[in-house]
């Protein structure tokens, strides 16, 4: 029997190694591995994210351009849903019953227990239809979300649009804090400000059972955070000045840029043609994008932001002021309008000094402008002198904010051609170009290209006297107010004096009686006194681009207004008297009747050119 | 009837003590695991588990004193009439059962249901110490050893009959208990291989398998050549037993086994494979325990198991909630506690001088080591999911009355024989 005695250890070591693998197989999976515990989280805690409400745009006077407003989807929890019946919820639905099998099938794919969309974007007679009913039907509900809106059609290149991320989007780090689903500026004001906009995602943790019941927050809300709505933007447009512009430049190519000069606020940016903003937004918004972006009229493309023209006559006015202030010619220079290398459009008085010589928008008077301002006699080589004055030439162009980026603050802006000397060096090699090569320079022509904006922006800086403040849409965020890159003064390097002495030819561009060019743009009978400049840009493509450019009232300068029309002709015929009309309904509020004639004329006439550039 | 004092000093209060800390912390995990913050109910309710079970710990209690006042003899006289009495009942049981979750083992008598085949692992476990008693198992007699294996194989074949093959797994336990009272160790080593050999079958391709054993039996050749020239036919034929082992299992397993028992097996091999249907209990009763971490989420913190990640959360898979609220601190707590209570019961049975009074204390030593085996290698995936409780912290009237009167019985012998001793 002693021996037996012996087995009391075998046993007791078989309990004792069993506990020891317990002990060691618990300390692994408690304590080493961690992947328990995610699985656990995984498990039980749910992440709610709420959307912020994105902020609203308004225009100057408080008037909304850009709101949210709800959708409507009709959602599914497939283990809720008991007898269905079929027919009469396709019926309610105008929906056909193969669909509505797909659509369960899917939805009962992604969960059984959690809600997932059946049908998105319910229209109003759907969603009145079912929610009437929806007692009937268990495990349906309606969810709203929401969707940006427009009581206008207006300012759509402007504006920009809101679409979802795309996987590409959410690749990139500046996307971390977007998850699928989301939507994000895409273009516009939209894009630029969606910081502001987009306001801060709120998350919260819940903890759910098994079957997906929500079981209370986790750890008292220690984790979540609330949602903080976007900021609004207050915009400096002008929503009725806008709505004019658009109804002007209706089946018209071509752009319309008005200022406030004082503070580079822009007051309407028309792009025709044009598109309407709802088209981007919901359900289909790739399809239609995509619609629009074949359309030969190309109503996405953003001219006043993109498209560089050669700025035409308008350009003489910067010449002239350059050669002001290089001191080559006074105001009361005079040149002959000798037709020497350039012709002249229009039979006129001679041009004994520079008044005259804008009003009638002399093209020799400025071609030997140019000339002073360029060949100075720095160097006795022509062509090497030609690169010296070109050079300072351009240092001054470029003080008015051209060849750059004005900052606007939208995305995609262009910035222009001014030519330098090495551009020229490039093109026709050092030293083999002179100034005949680049006196198309002194008309605005040639090789040199400008947007509507920056056109607008060089009348702006005129009416200031010589300086400018970046052109820009949103005045206000939230509560504050612009960036502050916007209340930076830019400042020409031509002295306010030289400014001052343009302008009484500009007037007379205007007003200036018999044979100014841009009459039709006077005001004079509403006592506003009009300080403009026409341009006709020649357009080897086909028919000339019709410019105007000008701002009012000339004293005390309120808007400041550069438009532009594709293959319309001469500018004074179409783009003056369309400006006009807008500087009068900002200035005045309305158009009198007595110049209705001219909305009108500017509304019917046949400018556009059937040839296309 | 002895005087109560000197009765009361020679009872074994080591192991009451371990047993009253243990169905108190039992009490606190099924209270946590059934506790939910929505609907706090009165400790005493009976509409939850909680409530229900300080019902089951005051019986309890009474039990113990019953069964510490009844003469001790009463059990070695008694153990063959309870015995029949319970294969009688487990009979019974067959063919009176409602049928519950698929099996016919619950008696139903009025609000209360029980659970025979948890009681007649006392009754069996009495008979068989009682037989014990008059045999010498080292005699290798067939006749008693044939008794033996009848007696315990009876209940077993009853209670795999009303489908509860988990309690009918726990008699193979008492070979312990055998092992001890002088069984051949190679009925264990026997056994043993041919559990692993019945793994390996299942994990291993046959082919591979095939491959591996004969070349074990030709290596052996190789280096001892002793048993290749004086036990040749020996050696040849644990090889073909082996081999036929191997595809007898295969055989079984696609052939013979239910559905269910099939996916358990499979689980229990890769629980993993299936974590949404099959290895669901497994994979979530991992997760709780696993998110535990070192000290735990704290008393009632659990989330897993409150929020029925983990089934049958306060029965079986009770030391889920130990795991995820208490840390590894808690399940090594409890693991030594078992260890302890164990050996307190080993140390009890060999001071017992009779036959009876030893065994029936390595049965009940092995009985409960079986439970706290398979329950809690179940939980964290080292054993099938096979439905036993897990000793004094599953919730559950029969399984903690069985158990104390389990224990208790060897309280009472042992008491009565100090008893003796002082006389």
């Amino acid at each position: 029997m002693q021996y037996l005695e012996g087995r009391k250890y075998v046993v007791l070591a078989i309990f004792l190694a069993v506990a020891l693998v317990f002990g060691t197989r618990l300390f692994y999976i408690q304590v080493l591995d961690g992947s328990y515990k995610l699985a656990a989280d995984r498990n039980t805690l749910q992440r709610i994210v709420q959307t912020p409400y994105r902020g609203l745009i308004y225009d100057r006077n408080g008037k909304i351009l850009v709101q949210n407003t709800p959708v409507y989807d009709l959602m599914v929890v497939p283990r809720e849903v008991k007898t269905l019946d079929t027919a009469r919820f396709c019926q309610l639905l105008q929906l056909p019953i193969e669909e509505l099998r797909e659509a369960l099938l899917a939805a009962k794919i992604y969960s059984r227990v959690k809600a997932s969309p059946l049908v998105q974007n319910l229209s109003t007679p759907e969603l009145a239809a079912i929610q009437d009913n929806l007692m009937d039907f268990p495990g349906f509900s309606i969810k709203a979300r929401m969707a940006r809106s427009y009581q206008d059609t207006l300012l759509a290149h402007a504006l920009g649009y809101v679409g979802p991320v795309t996987p590409a989007h959410l690749e990139k780090p500046k996307y971390a804090k977007y998850l699928p689903g989301d939507n994000l500026g895409i273009s516009g004001l939209e894009s630029f400000y969606e910081n502001e906009l987009m306001g801060h995602r709120g998350v919260q943790y819940r903890m759910v059972n098994v079957r997906g019941i929500e079981k209370g927050s986790f750890r008292d809300g220690e984790f979540d955070t609330l949602s903080v709505a976007g900021q609004d933007l207050h915009t400096s447009i002008d929503l009725e000045l806008q709505r004019y512009g658009e109804q002007l430049m209706q089946g018209k190519r071509g752009s319309v840029v008005a200022l406030d000069p004082k503070t580079g606020e822009i007051l309407a940016f028309v792009s025709a043609p044009f598109y309407n903003p709802t088209q981007l937004t919901g359900k289909g918004l790739g399809n239609r994008y995509m619609d629009l972006l074949r359309n030969q009229e190309r109503p996405l493309f953003n001219r006043p932001l993109m498209a560089t023209y050669p700025p035409g006559s308008v350009f003489k006015l910067v010449n002239e002021l350059i050669a002001l202030q290089e001191g080559v010619v006074t105001p009361s220079t005079g040149f002959p309008c000798n037709w020497k290398l350039v012709r002249c459009t229009h039979r006129h008085e001679n041009p004994s000094n520079l008044s005259i010589a804008i009003k009638n928008s002399c093209n020799p008077y400025f071609y030997q402008v140019m000339r002073a301002t360029v060949m100075r006699g720095r160097s006795s080589k022509k062509n090497q002198d030609a690169a010296l004055g070109l050079a300072d030439w351009r240092q001054n162009v470029v003080s008015f904010g051209l060849a750059q980026h004005l900052g606007v603050d939208l995305p995609g802006e262009r910035m222009g051609l001014i030519p330098s000397p090495t551009f020229y060096d490039k093109r026709y090699g050092k030293n083999h170009w002179n100034f005949r090569t680049i006196y198309s320079l002194a008309i605005g022509q040639g090789e040199i290209g400008i947007t509507g904006l920056q056109m607008a922006n060089i009348l702006a800086t005129i009416a200031n006297r010589g300086y400018y403040y970046p052109p820009h849409f949103v005045r206000g965020i939230g509560k504050g107010g612009p960036r502050p890159e916007y209340q930076v003064k830019h400042v020409t390097t031509v002295d306010p004096q030289y400014f001052e002495a343009l302008i009484p030819g500009m007037q007379a561009v205007v007003d200036g009686g018999r044979g100014a060019t841009g009459s039709f743009a006077s005001l004079a009978s509403l006592g506003i006194s009009v300080a403009g400049k026409t341009g006709t840009v020649q357009n080897p493509h086909g028919e000339d681009h019709a410019t105007f450019a000008a701002f009012a009232p000339a004293e005390d300068p309120k808007i400041a207004i550069a438009v532009f029309i594709e293959n319309a002709g001469f500018g004074g015929v179409s783009a003056a008297p369309l400006a006009s009309l807008m500087m009068e309904k900002y200035l005045r509020g309305s158009v009198s009747p007595g110049r209705k004639r001219w909305e009108y004329w500017v509304m019917n006439g046949k400018f556009i050119s059937k040839k296309k550039h | 009837m002895p005087a109560p004092a000197r009765y009361s000093r020679s009872i074994d209060w080591v192991t009451v003590g371990l047993y009253a800390f243990m169905v108190l912390l039992g009490w606190l995990n099924v209270y946590a695991a059934s506790y939910s913050p929505e609907a706090p109910g009165s400790l005493f309710s009976f509409d939850f588990n909680y409530g229900k079970q300080l019902v089951w710990i005051g019986t309890a209690v009474v039990l113990i004193v019953i069964l510490l006042v009844i003469d001790y003899k009463a059990y070695d006289t008694l153990a063959y009439v309870l015995y029949g009495g319970m294969i009688v009942l487990l009979l019974l049981t067959l063919f009176i059962a409602r049928p519950i979750a698929g099996s016919r083992s619950w008696l139903e008598l009025g609000p209360v249901r029980l659970q025979p085949a948890e009681f007649a692992k006392f009754t069996t476990a009495l008979a068989v110490s009682r037989y014990m008693a008059s045999i010498n198992l080292r005699h290798q007699n067939w006749r008693d050893q044939l008794v033996l294996a009848g007696m315990t194989l009876l209940p077993v074949a009853l209670i795999i009959a009303s489908n509860e093959t988990g309690q009918a797994l726990v008699y193979a336990a008492l070979l312990l208990a055998y092992f001890r009272e002088g069984m051949s160790p190679l009925i264990l080593i026997i056994l043993a291989s041919a559990g692993i050999i019945l793994i390996l079958a299942l994990l291993v391709p046959t082919f591979w398998l095939l491959g591996a054993f004969t070349l074990i039996l030709v290596l052996v050749f190789v280096f001892n050549t002793r048993i290749f020239r004086h036990h040749l036919p020996v050696a040849l034929s644990v090889w073909a037993i082996v081999i036929g082992m191997v595809f007898g299992v295969n055989y079984f397993f696609n052939s013979v086994l239910h559905d269910y028992q099939r996916k358990r097996i499979e689980v229990l091999l890769n629980p993993s494979a299936d974590p949404l249907g099959v290895g669901w209990n497994v994979t979530q009763s991992k997760i709780a325990i696993g998110s535990g971490g070192f000290t735990g989420k704290g008393f009632l913190q659990g989330t897993q198991t409150k929020f029925d990640f983990v089934p049958e959360q306060s029965t079986d898979f009770i030391f889920c909630t130990v795991g995820e609220e208490w840390g590894w601190l808690g399940t090594i707590t409890v693991i030594i506690l078992f260890v302890a209570l164990l050996s307190r019961i080993l140390y009890v049975a060999e001071r017992q001088k009779s036959v009876f009074g030893r065994t029936y204390g390595y049965c009940v030593a092995s009985i409960i080591f079986f439970h706290f085996c398979i329950n809690i290698g179940m939980t964290i995936g080292l054993a099938p999911v096979v439905g036993i409780p897990l000793p004094f912290f599953s919730y559950g009237g029969s399984s903690l009355w069985s158990f104390t009167i389990l224990l208790f019985i060897l309280l009472a012998i042992d008491a009565y024989r100090k008893q003796d001793l002082n006389r």
